[in-house]
């Protein structure tokens, strides 16, 4: 598959995932779209680095280009479990400050 | 078209039309629940990317755990119904206008880049894939960051607890 098809794919993902963090309000679906955008930079790493490796394998035979890629993403998945775990308790925080979690309640952050 | 072309593209408009739906849907629940068929999608694309570890890693670790706990919280929170207040549609032009615009600048950028021409994917083919390579590099090479990402998620938790605790 050619990689600029995903390329393409992942763009619209990450555009899409712009779009509904610049557009909702709700606080939970802005934290889903950061995770949207997550996704579709794993995705793309996972396709660069199966391209790398098609490189690397005309010469080497035994080569393991292009793993690195894969070990990204896996740490990417692991930053992100534990970000949403911090995030979700802040949102929870804030829910009981101020019983919404409409994120224009936050732009004032005194009181 | 081989059977694989058909399957990258139904993936591929599996998971662009369920992010758009979860954009749309007015109740939080049928956002995550559309989230998690993104999630579906891109699972399958590694799979046909043949790498299977990192394909059952975000079944379990996004759609499992991740999705569960946006779930919890908005049953938590008793967020299931349709609160958000209707805002200005040229808030909503001026997002959709900016989110475009970045779109097409990149695609316009990827389809004239030299770099990309002529280059693919391997597809079901290659095994840096497989548990096994994996593992092996995971805890050769990359074993500090690996006992690293302990000491985050120690103090991710810490940090939720504390962050959670009542006063």
């Amino acid at each position: 598959m050619p990689i600029q098809y995903y390329i393409y794919l992942s763009l619209a993902l990450f555009s899409i995932g712009i779009i509904g963090v610049l557009t909702r309000r709700n606080a939970i679906i802005v934290f889903m779209c950061v995770e949207l955008m997550l996704n579709a930079v794993n995705l793309l790493l996972v396709a660069f680095s199966k391209m790398h490796h098609g490189v690397a394998l005309a010469t080497d035979p035994a080569t393991t280009a292009g793993i690195d890629g894969q070990l990204f993403v896996f740490f990417i998945m692991v930053v992100a479990a534990a970000e949403v775990s911090v995030g979700l308790a802040i949102i929870v925080m804030m829910y009981r400050n101020v019983h919404s979690v409409d994120i224009n309640f936050l732009n004032r952050l005194k009181n | 078209m081989s059977i694989t072309e058909i399957l990258f593209f139904f993936l591929s408009a599996l998971a662009v039309f369920s992010a758009i739906m979860v954009l749309v849907s007015r109740n939080p629940v049928h956002s995550v629940l559309w989230l998690i068929a993104v999630f579906f999608a891109i699972s399958g694309h590694y799979i046909l990317l043949n790498a299977q570890f990192l394909a059952i890693v975000n079944l379990i670790v996004y759609a499992g755990a991740i999705m569960v706990l946006f779930l919890f919280v908005i049953m938590l929170m008793n967020l299931n119904k349709e609160t958000e207040r209707n805002k200005h549609i040229w808030m909503k032009l001026a997002g959709a206008v900016s989110g475009g615009c970045f779109l097409m600048v990149l695609v316009s950028l990827v389809r004239q880049a030299s770099d990309f021409q002529e280059k693919t994917a391997l597809m079901g083919t290659g095994d840096i894939g497989l548990i096994k390579n994996l593992g092996k590099a995971l805890f050769s090479d990359f074993v500090v960051p690996f006992e690293i990402s302990s000491v985050l998620f120690l103090s991710a938790m810490v940090g939720a607890v504390v962050i959670g605790k009542k006063e």
